[in-house]
């Protein structure tokens, strides 16, 4: 699974297998982490608009 | 004797079983056991989930009195080469965990009980259902601890074994050799348990492509065949015999089809290698 | 009886009923669970598996689950990338199921192999050559992604919905969607084919061996098919029943028809496909390792010829034929008919394509094989669908699974 493992060879099956695996991990990861840190951003605006114009 | 072999430094140990000699006394299967610390239950009706890395088939004819004939089959791992002989044997290639991987230099499929996970998809694979799995954990009785063999690791549950050509004696020899300042092994330096216990000298082991060892010529013989040599998975196990029933029953044939007009062609292509 | 847990606007069963009808099925949950501690403890002796039968009951049930779970993804395509707007009154659910689904699967996996303290080893120290490795990371991975979808809708519980950060993270979550299922269509692809790849390889086991397209056998690419063509249906199904015992109209019939029309198409070309791969299986490649298609249908109690006619035709071309007609899918009973026979049809090939393989005997001096599962392999193979039942009943319930549920249902 990584390059440190024993069998890891840096040879086309592993460039193509991990290459992909890593790709969608990279995806999966980018896009929770984005919606966690757009979320903060939103409840934080939120509460400034709250406490600024006391509507909602 | 000479030192280095004709054709390639690689190894490609054999196995030559000839079946004309063959009683099924059994011994091959006792000295396996007792060297390689395969473990037993009290109750071992069971075949299907009873240990063992070589196992003696008793097959017949099919002819009833007087006709009948009997032959007894060893059975030990077959070490495929695999399809194109480039060591992708049918296991090796399945195993998600390179807990098992065929070793070039000798030619030797090796299974690590500590990589093992116990998918079962090697036992899957294997055609010969040469790979056995550790249903329980195992349980010596009395002393027998003391007596087990300390150059091979014994199995907990959960993991698949196999012969390994008895591999330890390999790397002892190899150590031998290595002290006495030599690469090249003997002949008799290398020999399997099952192949040492043989009463009747059945089983020959030695490197396949060494013109002088006896398994060259005596898996060149005619009356050589392997078993279901058509699905490719070129194993590294002969068998001999003068009887054509025998030799028909190691593969599989459709109607119409010449058992030994196959194998030759088999062999002629084999020999191209 | 409402509370404020459940959502608003739609009527669900006292309290104390839930709770009995949870007890049931609990019931048959902890035998399960008993089953699985038994084999956790004492090991794989405690299955009727042996060294012929390696692969057997449960490597039936994850395929099988993995392929009726296929209607998660396939829907997500459908919805998410193709944009067929009927299907959002269906998709949540779709998540749900495909959710048990391999959360079952893995869960099966678990107990599955000898080692299970060793199951991360097929991660860490991953063969790329091998199809199982392959299953391994992308069902995974896959489960992640099914996970992310599953988590707006719980969060969109009353209760957890009045948080602010969570309200919040549900709504930006359904915003980029789209990329997590094309992820979860990209690895669905891998998980589904390289589980048939699992199969197809096995050059030395001549009934499940097939000839493909470079590193990919053809049963790659046919189980990938045939979990997109029947993982629907298998939502369709459940979706019914659901709609059956909570005597309520939950999805709109649109969405119905247009999964049992898509249904319908993919099943009837998926069949093309198997019916040509097996016929040049039995004509071709079984015949050049000396086996005649006979030969694995004959000598044996359990597998003959009916179970081939049974998978390929009764439950794979009627039930293509019935779906890609109007009649046939706007008659609920044979929309219903065809749905249990595509399923039962994949179900069979999944059977088959594992158990009938450890059962062909190879070397001519040898007989079949057979296997009986014993209860503790039964257990826990039933104990997924109590489990699925449990988190179904718990979704439905107190989650907002069903969008238009108020709108069919408006005597509420």
């Amino acid at each position: 699974m990584f390059p440190f493992a024993f069998e890891w060879v840096w040879d086309i099956s592993h460039l193509v297998f991990m290459g992909g695996l890593w790709y969608a991990l990279s995806i999966i990861g980018a896009g929770m982490t984005y919606c966690i840190i757009k979320s903060l951003i939103d409840t934080v605006a939120d509460e400034a608009g709250e406490g600024g114009h006391g509507h909602h | 004797m000479t030192q280095q072999p004709q054709h390639t430094k690689t190894k490609r140990y054999g196995m030559v079983i000839d079946l004309d000699k063959c009683t099924g006394c059994g011994a091959c299967m006792v000295a396996c056991y007792a060297e390689n610390n395969v473990p037993f239950r009290q109750d071992e009706s069971d075949k299907m989930r009873s240990l063992n890395w070589i196992r003696v088939m008793k097959v017949d004819n099919g002819k009833p009195f007087p006709d009948t004939q009997v032959c007894y089959i060893p059975m030990p791992c077959m070490q495929c080469d695999g399809q194109h002989m480039q060591g992708h044997s049918p296991c090796v290639s399945v195993c998600p965990a390179v807990a098992t991987d065929y070793d070039h230099p000798t030619g030797i499929v090796s299974q690590i009980y500590t990589r093992c996970f116990g998918c079962r998809y090697c036992m899957a694979a294997c055609p010969y259902h040469a790979r056995k799995f550790n249903w329980w954990d195992p349980k010596w009785p009395a002393d027998m601890e003391k007596y087990l063999n300390p150059d091979v690791s014994a199995r907990m549950r959960g993991v698949v074994e196999k012969c390994s050509f008895c591999y330890h004696r390999y790397q002892k020899a190899r150590d031998k050799a290595y002290v006495e300042g030599r690469e090249e092994l003997h002949e008799d330096e290398y020999q399997t348990a099952c192949a040492r216990a043989c009463p009747t000298n059945a089983i020959t082991f030695g490197d396949l492509h060494n013109p002088d060892h006896a398994v060259y010529s005596l898996s060149r013989s005619k009356n050589a065949f392997r078993l279901l040599e058509r699905l490719n998975t070129n194993p590294k196990v002969y068998y001999l015999s003068s009887k054509s029933w025998v030799r028909r029953k190691a593969d599989n044939y459709l109607e119409g089809e010449n058992p030994e007009e196959i194998r030759e062609k088999a062999r002629k292509a084999a020999a191209t290698h | 009886m409402t509370t404020p847990a459940i959502p608003e606007g739609v009527k669900r069963c006292p309290t104390r009923q839930f709770t009995l009808w949870l007890a049931v099925v609990g019931a048959v949950l902890l035998w399960g669970v008993y089953a699985m501690f038994l084999i956790w403890y004492k090991g794989l002796n405690q299955t009727g598996m042996n060294d012929a039968y390696g692969f057997a009951l449960w490597i039936w049930a994850d395929l099988a689950v993995i392929a009726l779970g296929g209607g998660a993804f396939f829907s997500g395509f459908l919805t998410y990338i193709i944009g067929k707007k009927e299907l959002k009154s269906i998709i949540n659910y779709a998540v749900i199921i495909g959710f048990i689904c391999y959360s079952s699967a893995l869960l099966i996996l678990a107990l599955d192999i000898g080692q299970p303290l060793r199951g991360w080893f097929i991660f860490w120290h991953a063969n790329v050559h091998s199809m199982l490795t392959e299953v391994a990371f992308c069902l995974s991975c896959y489960f992640a992604v099914l996970t992310i979808e599953f988590i707006p809708l719980v969060l969109e519980n009353p209760k957890l919905d009045r948080i602010p950060f969570l309200h919040h993270l549900s709504h930006n979550m359904h915003e980029v969607m789209a990329v997590f299922a094309a992820t979860g269509v990209f690895l669905s692809f891998f998980h589904q084919g390289s589980l048939g790849g699992v199969a197809g390889v096995l050059y030395a086991r001549p009934f499940a061996y097939r000839e493909g397209l470079l590193i990919w056998p053809w049963t790659f690419f046919l189980f990938t098919w045939s979990a997109a063509a029947v993982g629907p249906c298998f939502t369709m199904l459940v979706t019914w029943l659901t709609e059956k015992i909570t005597q309520k109209r939950l999805v709109r019939p649109e969405a119905f028809q247009l999964l049992a029309k898509i249904s319908g198409w993919m099943l009837l070309t998926y069949m093309i496909a198997k019916i040509a791969d097996t016929w040049y299986w039995a004509a071709v490649t079984a015949p050049s390792k000396g086996f005649s298609l006979m030969d694995f249908y004959s000598n044996n109690p359990v597998y003959g010829i009916w179970i081939l006619i049974a998978e390929l035709v009764i439950c794979g071309i009627v039930p293509a034929l019935i779906l890609i007609t109007r009649k046939g899918r706007e008659n609920k009973r044979l929309l219903v008919t065809a749905a249990i026979l595509a399923v039962l049809g994949v179900c069979i090939n999944r059977w088959v394509m594992v158990l009938q393989v450890m059962a062909a005997p190879l070397l001519p001096f040898q007989d079949w094989y057979m296997y009986i599962p014993t209860w503790q392999e039964v257990a826990t193979t039933i104990l997924p669908v109590a489990y699925g039942a449990i988190l179904i009943s718990l979704a439905y319930r107190y989650l907002p699974v069903f969008p238009h549920e108020k709108e069919l249902n408006p005597g509420q």
